[in-house]
């Protein structure tokens, strides 16, 4: 089973981005598990939200302690709250950023860490400039495509066209495509130069 | 159809497809998913005919059903929490006068202090109201249980409460089975009212009663739930033939056969206690689970009978009776009267507290070592507890609880959960 835990903020499309991983996985024939923190949200509080993946039946209901993968799309949280807590030691990570992991301050966790499952993408840039708001949690699942392989970018995209229709559902699958091409980029530099 | 929707979304639409003519919908926390989502579906025309009411609160919802179901319509409400108390009088009203009203409580805490995360209080607190009470696992059974609660209200004259946890259903995004229109009403037939308001018959529905009648009129609606509890197998061995799942009756149970120690629950902690459980079998310890759908009425011969090979039992539960301890335990210890065995009662997960695989398995390898006492309380912050009453202990003004409490918990926005 695949557990991801997202962070973000209220008004960011936390809840939403996991419900379409959820949905994208699905997509894929899998099982899947989707639910937020429960929080009273307010915009701008901190808010966690879950998904697990898994080939059978899904029968827990604890949120997620350990988590496989996961995915901050506020960088302002990373000193604000233990985003990496349980993080299971061969996880992936994707922060919503245009800086790497070194000079977001966190090369400790780059250096615990499988280096290739470590990525950044401006997602909220991408996001500006695919639906001029700045909405990351689409292009984040692009990401997430890129990153992990666990999910097609066609699975994401078909997420983004059940929970938006129309010129905005267009815009973000724009988005997630364009963070998709971007952190492949990303992993292919890292893999021609690893030891940078 | 197999599909990815939120728990909410799944209910509204199964209760869409159960044809409800009424639907009074008043907003509360962890409910309002399903009536918005019903109201979609009457304002698009794809649940029709069906008036849609907006109330101006819990008490006029159950009211309005109570009228609508009266006058011959098969009527539909959701509430939680103070939404449930709010519509009290109402409620005991519904069942008292045999109105098949069906109405979803998504299982929210009951404050103070005000908390609009999940336990199992505000359903609870109707018990005795003379209600059905069934109580979901997972979102297909929330699904499922609904479409037997109207055949069951319906055939027996009694109104259903299909009881879900908050948040952990209602807004988890999983996959269901959604029947066919055609499915459900083959199986659900058009609703044949027992009593109705009818100007060209004209009957009072809502008799002043008396000593001389009260009481038999009291038994006749427990003379119903005995019923109730024939009929409830009964439908879920129809609702398999005709849908083809499993759905689990009164009660379910998992690992029984061997099993020297059960847990009893309701509702969806049963999916963790279910991998708790595997894992602890997997180091061959003897435990089994033992999931009650049906609270009222309570199945107290089919407890008994599958819990009579047991040892100990512990009841696993998200209600507290204070002053007393659990709510469910009371009625399990009912149905074990003159067994011997060692019974405890674990109140967990109130107000929304996480009940984790890790805290399970404590608490379960505590009570198989016979370590685990009568009345205990899971996680509980005994640090912050004990300094409370510290505090009251040494100063009259110690101000109020809940306020102090936070204080002394600290900021919990740095926490992941």
């Amino acid at each position: 089973m695949l557990q991801i835990r997202i962070h973000g903020r209220g008004g960011q499309g936390v809840v939403s981005a996991a419900e379409m991983l959820s949905l994208a996985a699905f997509a894929q024939g899998r099982h899947a598990q989707a639910f937020p923190s429960f929080g009273s949200e307010r915009s701008g509080a901190p808010v966690v939200a879950f998904c697990r993946i898994a080939e059978h039946d899904i029968r827990l209901r604890e949120p997620i302690l350990e988590p496989d993968v996961l995915i901050v799309q506020d960088p302002t949280l990373l000193h604000q709250v233990d985003v990496f807590q349980g993080l299971k030691p061969d996880g992936w990570v994707l922060i919503n950023s245009r800086h790497d992991f070194a000079a977001l301050g966190l090369a400790e966790i780059e250096q615990r860490h499988r280096r290739e499952r470590l990525a950044t993408v401006p997602a909220t840039e991408i996001a500006l400039r695919q639906l001029g708001r700045p909405l990351p949690n689409a292009a984040l699942l692009g990401g997430f495509a890129a990153l992990t392989g666990l999910i097609a970018l066609d699975a994401v995209a078909h997420a983004i066209a059940c929970k938006f229709s129309g010129k905005l559902a267009d815009a973000n699958a724009a988005a997630a495509a364009e963070a998709y091409r971007f952190v492949r980029r990303e992993m292919e530099d890292l893999a021609h130069d690893p030891a940078d | 159809m197999i599909r990815q929707i939120e728990g909410s979304r799944a209910v509204a639409e199964a209760v869409a497809l159960c044809r409800p003519e009424v639907i009074c919908a008043y907003p509360i926390s962890p409910q309002t998913h399903i009536v918005e989502g019903l109201g979609e579906l009457v304002k698009s025309g794809t649940l029709a005919p069906c008036e849609f009411i907006n109330v101006e609160s819990e008490f006029a919802a159950m009211s309005v059903a109570i009228g609508a179901s009266a006058a011959g319509a098969r009527a539909y409400t959701a509430t939680a929490s103070q939404g449930l108390l709010f519509m009290a009088e109402a409620v005991y009203n519904a069942s008292g006068l045999g109105l098949p009203i069906v109405m979803t409580v998504a299982n929210r805490a009951i404050g103070a202090p005000i908390n609009i995360w999940n336990d199992h209080s505000d359903s609870m607190s109707q018990r005795d109201c003379g209600w059905i009470q069934l109580f979901a696992a997972h979102n297909q059974e929330a699904l499922d249980l609904h479409i037997q609660a109207f055949r069951l209200a319906e055939e027996l004259s009694m109104p259903v409460m299909v009881c879900m946890d908050g948040f952990i259903l209602t807004h988890a995004f999983e996959q269901v089975d959604m029947p066919a229109q055609a499915q459900v009403d083959a199986f659900l037939p058009p609703y044949e009212p027992r009593q109705l308001l009818d100007v060209d018959e004209p009957v009072s529905i809502g008799a002043m009663v008396g000593p001389e009648a009260f009481m038999e009129v009291r038994y006749l609606a427990h003379a119903k739930q005995l019923q109730a509890l024939q009929r409830i197998p009964q439908l879920a061995e129809e609702f398999q033939r005709c849908f083809g799942r499993n759905t689990c009756g009164l009660l379910r149970g998992y690992h029984l056969a061997d099993a020297d120690t059960v847990v009893v629950a309701l509702g969806s902690v049963l999916g963790t206690l279910r991998e708790t459980v595997d894992e602890l079998r997997r180091d061959g310890r003897r435990i089994g689970v033992l999931g009650i759908t049906s609270f009222r009425p309570f199945p107290l011969a089919a407890v008994r009978e599958a819990l009579q090979g047991a040892q100990r039992v512990v009841v696993l539960e998200k209600s507290f009776s204070v002053g007393l301890g659990g709510v469910v335990s009371t009625d399990v210890r009912l149905a074990l009267s003159g067994l011997s065995l060692r019974g405890c009662t674990v109140v967990a997960g109130l107000g929304g507290r996480a009940i984790t695989r890790a805290s399970l398995t404590r608490m379960l390898l505590e009570a198989l070592a016979d370590k685990l006492p009568p009345l205990s309380f899971l996680d509980l912050d005994w640090r912050i507890v004990n300094r409370q009453l510290e505090r009251e202990a040494q100063m009259r003004r110690s101000g109020p609880t809940a306020e102090n409490l936070l204080r002394d918990v600290g900021t919990v926005a740095s926490k992941v959960n």
